[in-house]
């Protein structure tokens, strides 16, 4: 596979280029149509590996969602055309509903949450000197680090006894043990934490380079009107980063709703459901169930809700620019 | 007159307290983000006697955890992480460079169409494809091979990256056409022209997408649970879930499996920085 592409090229390429030199002195008209041709032809054989690979790993798949989605799949039986049943069963659950529920939660918390941290990081962390440098590169760390490293080093933190490290650290400051993951109450709000853990930083780099392109000169000329720093920001560096927060926005209300790994290796939707989110509720269904027409219309109206978002953002971005 | 870098003017406080307040802010911010990661290195040599205790400060240093760590089979898997990053990188690149160089270099109908297709697939989580996405690695269309149960299963796929072929392409629009023609004139076949004339432009979108796709490929997990069928095609993120299912293994020992799991990412990221940031930025920015 690997070697595909490089092969292609090469052997495809230089023969017609080469034929093609004598030819355009003599037939100029005909050579145009012909070298045209073995262009179109060229450039889709450079295109040939990405797209046999899109077609087999993206498009495949998801025609594969939309058509089981409204079926009953039976292995060996052949498949049963159900109409919206499928959907019906996923609207009508409970389960479904809750979990729902539960990203929505977790989407927005993380969405919100993660912008506020990344918003203060950012603010306290601009600048050029060598030592800001150094505090962002730590800072960043989360940001590249493996979710299943972040998993396993949070559920050691989150540990629930009182001497777990969690509640060491809140101990100095007199805040007493939690029970964090293992705790219905604390669970969701423990992952929410992780999850903004994770991505406040990355927003930060984005809020960064946002600031970056402020006018310096306004910063300047409010000073001069008496502006303190607070209004400085609220009426000169935030309405030049208006598209810079629609895309924070976006990318992390999207990357909420698919949550997943997160919630698989932290809690695997425990205790007692209180962190099952439409994607785990999905793989459940789906690959250990076997109920593969249901999870499937499941997977739909998650991959509807996104486009959807994204969608709305595009318009409310194309408005801002107006 | 004070001069204004930043929204918040923080670089032009001067003065102890001022200082002091700024040094404990920083302090504050690395201990919340940094410290974790620190705590798993410190603790990865030390001696791990409960499953409570993560420590900032090295005491009883030993290799045990690592030890313990390689007695479970860890080398296999951090081997089996290495060869998908590198299998992945090498097929992203490579189908991601073919891909650029003919929607950036050449007019053909249907560019448009292939670039939005592309595009759309940003929109498309892996996550949601999970379920079909393991039926079509069981049997994949037309040439009908299995790829579950091997490495195989976990690299192909990557293959298919948006964000490679847009980032890709956005650098190869930038070159001069006048270098690729006087190319040409030179005789030089469109394998030439890519390899000697258009990459070498493009070192820096190289660098970006060596970084995102190390990243991106240490960071999959749906992918490799489909795939995996047992323990021998474990990557690291797997055995990290199954090692802590096993109550025989301590947390000293998970401790080191995940600082394992930890250190090649930073040490890319680190040395590989600015393009990241570079990429990151850019790519946010544009959208």
């Amino acid at each position: 596979m690997t070697a595909a592409p490089v092969r292609e090229g090469p052997t495809a390429a230089p023969g017609p280029a080469r034929r093609r030199r004598p030819a355009r002195k003599q037939r100029p008209a005909r050579r145009g149509r012909r070298a045209r041709w073995i262009g179109y032809a060229t450039a889709w054989l450079w295109l040939a590996p990405a797209l046999i690979l899109f077609a087999l790993f993206k498009f495949v798949p998801m025609a594969r969602a939309i058509s089981m989605s409204f079926k009953e799949v039976r292995p060996y039986l052949g498949d049963r055309w159900v109409g919206l049943d499928n959907y019906r069963a996923v609207l009508g659950d409970d389960a479904f509903r809750a979990a729902a529920g539960h990203t929505v939660v977790l989407a927005v918390g993380e969405t919100i949450g993660s912008i506020v941290v990344g918003l203060i990081l950012a603010l306290l962390l601009e600048g050029t000197a060598r030592h800001l440098w150094f505090v962002r590169t730590a800072v960043f760390l989360p940001t590249v680090t493996a979710m299943a490293v972040v998993a396993a080093l949070w559920r050691i933190i989150y540990y629930p006894a009182p001497d777990g490290a969690l509640n060491s650290v809140l101990g100095w400051v007199g805040l007493g043990p939690g029970q964090y993951l293992d705790s219905p109450h604390t669970s969701l709000w423990s992952v929410m934490a992780v999850g903004i853990w994770r991505s406040a930083p990355y927003d930060m780099m984005i809020f960064i380079a946002g600031l970056a392109g402020v006018d310096r000169t306004l910063y300047e000329a409010a000073a001069a009107d008496g502006a303190g720093p607070l209004r400085r920001l609220w009426h000169v560096a935030f309405p030049s980063m208006r598209p810079v927060f629609t895309i924070v926005v976006t990318l992390a209300a999207i990357r909420g709703l698919r949550v997943f790994t997160e919630i698989f290796l932290l809690t695997n939707g425990g205790p007692s459901g209180s962190t099952e989110v439409v994607m785990t509720l999905v793989y459940k269904l789906g690959l250990e169930r076997n109920e593969l027409g249901i999870a499937s219309a499941g997977s739909i109206l998650l991959l509807v809700a996104t486009i959807v978002l994204t969608l709305l953002a595009q318009l409310l971005r194309r408005g801002n620019h107006k | 007159m004070r001069q204004l870098d930043t929204a918040l003017g923080l670089g032009s406080i001067r003065g102890p307290i001022g200082r002091i307040v700024k040094v404990a802010l920083y302090a504050l911010v690395v201990f919340i983000f940094a410290g974790p990661l620190v705590a798993l290195l410190v603790s990865a040599f030390g001696r791990v006697t409960d499953p409570t205790r993560l420590s900032l400060i090295p005491h009883d240093l030993t290799l045990d955890n690592f030890r313990g760590a390689f007695h479970q089979g860890v080398l296999r898997y951090l081997a089996n992480s290495l060869i998908v990053v590198g299998g992945g990188l090498l097929l992203q690149i490579a189908v991601s460079v073919s891909a650029a160089y003919a929607l950036a270099r050449k007019q053909f109908p249907g560019v448009r169409l292939v670039l939005l297709l592309i595009l759309a697939t940003m929109m498309l989580p892996e996550e949601i494809l999970a379920i079909p996405l393991s039926l079509v690695l069981a049997d994949v269309p037309v040439i009908h091979v299995n790829l579950v149960g091997s490495l195989a299963g976990m690299i192909v796929p990557l293959g298919a990256w948006a964000f490679a072929i847009l980032v890709m392409t956005e650098f190869m629009r930038d070159v001069p056409l006048e270098l690729e023609e006087a190319a040409r004139i030179d005789g030089a076949g469109e394998m030439r022209i890519l390899w000697s004339v258009i990459l070498p432009v493009c070192r820096p979108a190289l660098g970006v997408l060596g970084i995102f796709g190390f990243t991106m490929i240490w960071d999959q997990y749906v992918l490799p649970l489909l795939v995996a069928q047992d323990s021998r095609q474990f990557t690291l993120a797997l055995a990290l879930r199954s090692l802590r299912a096993d109550d025989q293994v301590g947390t000293g020992v998970i401790i080191a499996s995940a600082l394992l799991a930890l250190l090649p990412s930073v040490v890319v990221f680190l040395a590989l920085q600015r393009q990241f940031m570079r990429g990151l930025t850019s790519g946010a920015i544009k959208g």
